[in-house]
């Protein structure tokens, strides 16, 4: 979910809720309907923004029974102590692990391992894939499967990895990446990018090799059932909760 | 019913007190030990690196009012880990209570293990209603291996302590707080049952 000042602001249609832009509502839902974790992004970029996105992470560990990752311009040891403090179970950084890659070591040293995912958006330029910033916008000198294993090294608890090729294709996950990283690495990999239909999640257990799955809009939009999909998952042997 | 949660600066308590309001009980967070001994239930929670959260309850003077708790304790996760004899997390002694130490994962899996996994073969009122195989949801990097206190069990890398029990004392591995409607009953088990 992508929160702006405290809503969701974008790919949300879900006709029953009764305010369509209340994530804590939203989350409910989807806890009561199968998700096995929830994700919300922080895009809103300002203090005041930020401070609304404390006060919704309290409210959700108010009302939701299962776990979730809050992401979105964290950048230092303070901004996680108020996000795990009001009951956020993991925290996910991209952009300020990139900048000051010894916030990882810090974070992991005062919170543990578990819950400090590191979210890396990259896309494959001349084919080497290339971490970039801001959603995908800015390239940096990093190669995906150097800067995955730093982050390792540095003691993150998981990757959360996004392919800027395959977000919002609808054609599948980038397989053969979350492959080598799986392979390579020894965090779990959480694929992201490219959900269109069921098939593309079962590839991504079992071709991608993938720890977890992520996808926003096929829910938000009612395109999959997660009761649907965990199914066919099962259908496939892949170890699901029903 | 007084629930208290122990609160020595060790991770996500909130959750544990949500989970607990969700049930329509009220739990204090509390470290004062007057408080702690009156309680009829007692949660002791516990997220992060064991040294540090060892460190703590040392600190407070905690690490000796746990083991002499009579009424009902339970411990999550970590909080379950420092209730054994020690764990290899930071070659920590613990608090004793279960004749265990918590041992890492070899590195044939992937560590730590995050996410849902199933709990089976139990032994305690804690799983009342419960049934095999269902899932909950788990977060380390070390574990428990099977002992005479072992009262459910998991898998990953090998079978393992999913919950243990001693006495007044008990422990999941998981977190009965975000374990969903399983995780409920659990919580609801001791809150009521135990």
């Amino acid at each position: 979910m992508d929160i702006k000042n405290g809503r969701t602001v974008k790919g949300i249609n879900f006709v029953d809720l009764r305010d369509a832009g209340d994530p804590v509502e939203l989350a409910e839902i989807y806890a009561q309907t199968g998700a096995d974790e929830l994700v919300f992004l922080d895009i809103s970029a300002t203090e005041e923004g930020r401070r609304t996105m404390a006060d919704m992470v309290l409210r959700v560990a108010e009302k939701v029974n299962i776990p979730f990752t809050v992401g979105g311009g964290i950048s230092s040891v303070e901004d996680v102590d108020i996000l795990l403090h009001n009951g956020a179970d993991k925290v996910s950084i991209n952009s300020s692990a990139v900048k000051n890659p010894q916030l990882i070591n810090d974070l992991v040293a005062k919170f543990g391992s578990q819950c400090i995912v590191v979210a890396i958006d990259a896309k494959q330029i001349d084919g080497q894939w290339v971490v970039h910033l801001v959603g995908g916008k800015v390239p940096t000198k990093l190669n995906l499967f150097d800067w995955a294993k730093e982050v390792e090294q540095r003691g993150a608890g998981e990757i959360l990895f996004t392919s800027m090729d395959h977000d919002g294709t609808k054609d599948g996950f980038a397989n053969e990446a979350l492959a080598k990283l799986s392979t390579e690495l020894n965090i779990p990999i959480i694929a992201s990018g490219g959900a269109g239909k069921i098939q593309h999640f079962t590839d991504t257990f079992l071709k991608g090799k993938a720890d977890a799955a992520l996808a926003a809009s096929v829910f938000h939009f009612k395109e999959i059932e997660i009761k649907d999909l965990k199914e066919e998952l099962k259908r496939n042997n892949i170890p699901v909760r029903i | 019913m007084k629930i208290v949660i122990i609160n020595y600066g060790a991770g996500n308590i909130q959750s544990i007190k949500f989970a607990i309001q969700r049930l329509g009980y009220e739990a204090v967070l509390s470290s004062d030990k007057e408080e702690i001994l009156a309680a009829d239930k007692v949660i002791f929670p516990g997220v992060g690196e064991a040294g540090s959260a060892m460190g703590k309850l040392k600190d407070s003077g905690l690490h000796l009012l746990i083991p002499q708790l009579k009424q009902p304790v339970l411990g999550i996760c970590l909080g379950m880990q420092l209730m054994c004899k020690a764990t290899e997390e930071g070659n920590t002694s613990g608090l004793g209570i279960f004749e265990v130490n918590a041992v890492k994962f070899s590195n044939k899996v992937k560590v730590p293990q995050i996410g849902w996994n199933q709990i089976a073969k139990f032994d305690s009122v804690l799983f009342n209603g419960v049934s095999e195989n269902e899932y909950i949801y788990m977060v380390h990097s070390f574990y428990v291996p099977i002992c005479k206190d072992t009262i459910a069990v998991t898998n990953y890398d090998l079978d393992y302590s999913a919950a243990l029990q001693k006495n007044n004392f008990y422990g999941t591995q998981f977190h009965p707080e975000k374990s969903s409607l399983v995780g409920e009953r659990i919580l609801r088990n001791f809150l009521e049952v135990v």
